[in-house]
């Protein structure tokens, strides 16, 4: 810094002494000013920005902090991908198809409960489950009926799915192979993210170890056969949907992303061969500048610690992709319109943070599964941002502000001291089992509610602006008994018509080959393409891995 | 007066236990014994634990859309080992048509998004000391 510098600081140092005794004198406002962790100062300045920040950083140069492309996005608009299913396969193709027609430009698959559990749609732990939450994917027959007539080369799909994805997976796979499609060209993302499930979402079905094992096996699989997929979604959405502060999601998703990272070179993998395929996905609170810090930081931290700790030389190591989606825990039930004003924001600021993709929520979402009205609003949000605000304009328009570029920094050193905090409970794995993580998550959560409950934090509509008049009320999709009674009947027809002996040779193999240390997708890749069911593929795993069993607590 | 005892319990599949663990720790601080079951709990498990741990009312968190099929049946079990006296309560999302359908089939109130758990402790308080002076 030279002498002028030094001299331009100083003045200013004693501008903003000044300027605080003003402020302190002033009248201000009863309210929590604050993020999710910690008070926020009534003004930034340049003393609030370290030298080296990315202000001299430009997007695509290293740590990637302003966007992971030179172009921002002037050479191609994030994608806008609802996350939909429901009922059956037949119900739900139909809504992507309705989807596709209104410009939507990719797919993600919202499983139902049995699904996202390895259970089949005539499991007895199914009843009253089945399509509730999503779409019932039992079988390569199901899958087929989801994409017929969406060429699977053409689009890029999404599927959230976890405890038993390898298995959806090879069904996506083995459906793509039926359609006749080249499965090199396959493009898309499976969230495959087992330890947020420990941490917070909750569809498991392994114990830690061998879930770690099927997601590296994917990860090597993957690399050699469809090398545009994306192999994982490391997600902080539950765990930020579960209580988690913006910082603790940004840090325990990126330990998770470290953890998967050191997994894949304990099997001997090229870092370079597999992390390029790692994906994120971000939830978008309320908090808008946080917000935006938040994905900065996350770019930078995942660069410097693929380039520094684990030494990736392939530039598309460093950069974290990611997907977004808008916060659901943030709608509200009372006065549900005002959700389309909070997605707005929230979309906005995913956008100013650089997404790749985008999902924007329905306003109906706490009360039921989007009605396909209340979709198009979301829908209609992302393109009135994409087209209408300027805002795609430029590359990372908040670059340079002095707030965001300290809040920034800021998240990124919280991250840091809580990466050392899990080192020393002894990683994630061991924080997943003491059940560490979980309850830093828990208490956020309850502090949160007491804040809410307290009026520190203001929830439009619940607990400030309470309408007392009756509820606006908007219109509900429902789920019809019937989807799960057809799709019993669809497995009926399934099981009768499938080669019985080839379905329990291919299992027997799998469940051998479960025993060694082969890599098991090509086996669940057989067992998917001779019709064997999610729940006996689940099944023949279980016997040798055996089935998590969580630390409960409260 | 003896503490309240609860069992707040999470049928069905759906992992969202942010809820239900907020709700638990809520009723413990207002001085209630609460035993939380954990997660992907049938009603057969809901029902039995509800019996051996002697509890006054059975919490039930379900945000799946499975709640037409798993909570009578919670209702079911309970009646048939002659416990009418629990008092079944709970929340999620749940539309208002099917909490209306629910309450006529034999719960207690339900309450959706958004409840302060300031209400659902005085609701279970009430419901406490009205059973209490019946049964005096």
């Amino acid at each position: 810094m030279t002498t002028a510098e030094m001299l331009e600081l100083d003045r200013l140092r004693e501008e903003v002494a000044q300027w605080r005794a003003r402020f302190d004198a002033a009248k201000k406002r009863n309210a929590l000013f604050a993020n999710s962790g910690d008070v926020v100062e009534p003004v930034y300045t340049a003393l609030d920005v370290a030298d080296d920040g990315s202000a001299i950083e430009l997007p695509g140069d290293f740590p990637f902090t302003r966007g992971i492309h030179p172009s921002g996005y002037r050479g191609k608009l994030w994608t806008m991908r609802q996350f939909a299913g429901f009922g059956t396969a037949p119900e739900t193709n139909a809504r992507y198809k309705y989807l596709l027609s209104h410009g939507q430009t990719g797919l993600s698959v919202a499983f139902d409960f049995p699904t996202l559990m390895g259970y089949d749609s005539d499991h007895p732990r199914s009843e009253g489950e089945v399509g509730k939450c999503g779409v019932a994917i039992s079988s390569l027959a199901d899958m087929e009926t989801l994409f017929e007539g969406i060429p699977l080369d053409k689009v890029s799909t999404s599927m959230t799915i976890n405890g038993p994805a390898v298995i959806l997976f090879a069904f996506y796979v083995a459906a793509a192979e039926k359609q006749g499609v080249d499965v090199k060209q396959l493009r898309g993302t499976i969230q495959n993210d087992i330890l947020k499930e420990y941490m917070a979402q909750h569809a498991w079905v392994y114990p830690i170890e061998p879930a770690l094992r099927l997601i590296v096996d994917n990860f090597e699989w993957s690399a050699e056969h469809i090398p545009l997929w994306n192999t994982i979604s490391i997600s902080g959405y539950h765990i930020r949907e579960a209580g988690a502060t913006a910082a603790q999601e940004l840090a325990f998703t990126l330990a998770d992303g470290f953890t998967y990272v050191e997994r894949g070179l304990a099997r001997g993998l090229d870092v370079d061969e597999f992390a390029p395929r790692l994906s994120f996905f971000w939830d978008i609170h309320n908090d808008f500048f946080e917000e935006i810090a938040k994905l900065r930081a996350a770019r930078r931290i995942w660069a410097r610690h693929l380039k520094v700790r684990f030494g990736a030389k392939d530039p598309r190591s460093w950069i974290m992709r990611f997907h977004s989606q808008t916060a659901g825990v943030t709608l509200t039930a009372q006065q549900p319109m005002n959700n389309v004003v909070r997605v707005a924001y929230q979309a906005m600021a995913a956008v100013l943070g650089g997404t790749q993709s985008l999902h924007t929520n329905s306003m109906d979402e706490t009360l039921a599964l989007p009605t396909e009205q209340a979709v198009q609003v979301a829908l209609r949000t992302q393109q009135v941002l994409a087209f209408e605000t300027g805002v795609p304009n430029v590359a990372d328009p908040l670059g340079g502000s002095y707030y965001v570029e300290a809040l920034t920094d800021k998240l990124e050193a919280e991250a840091e001291a809580l990466f050392e905090k899990i080192a020393e409970v002894g990683g994630v794995v061991r924080g997943l089992e003491t059940g560490w993580l979980q309850r830093q998550i828990s208490e956020s959560s309850s502090r949160q509610q007491w804040e809410i409950e307290q009026h520190r934090r203001t929830i439009v509509g619940v607990n400030e602006f309470v309408t007392e008049e009756g509820e606006l009320t908007i219109p509900l999709l429902k789920v019809s008994a019937e989807a799960e009674r057809d799709q019993r009947a669809r497995m009926a027809t399934m099981r009768a018509s499938r080669d019985d002996a080839l379905v329990q040779s291919r299992l027997t193999a799998l469940r051998q080959a479960s025993r060694t240390d082969a890599n098991l997708m090509p086996f669940i890749l057989d067992c998917a393409r001779a019709y064997c069911t999610l729940y006996e593929i689940r099944a023949a795993m279980e016997e040798v891995f055996g089935a998590y069993r969580e630390p409960v607590f409260f | 007066m003896r503490p309240i005892r609860v069992l707040v319990a999470k049928p069905g599949l759906d992992g969202h236990d942010r809820g239900a663990k907020v709700v638990a720790a809520a009723l413990r601080d207002a001085g209630m014994e609460v035993i939380y079951t954990g997660l992907h709990q049938t009603p057969e498990m809901i029902a039995t634990a509800a019996i051996q741990e002697d509890v006054d009312v059975v919490g039930l968190s379900i945000l799946s859309g499975a709640h037409m099929t798993l909570i009578p049946r919670v209702l079911d079990l309970l009646r048939d080992d002659g416990r009418e006296d629990i008092l079944v309560t709970g929340g999620g999302i749940i539309p208002r048509e099917d909490m209306d359908a629910l309450e006529a089939r034999g719960t207690g109130r339900l309450f959706g998004p958004g409840t302060p758990t300031s209400e659902l402790v005085e609701y279970i308080h009430n419901w406490f000391e009205a059973r209490e002076a019946q049964t005096a």
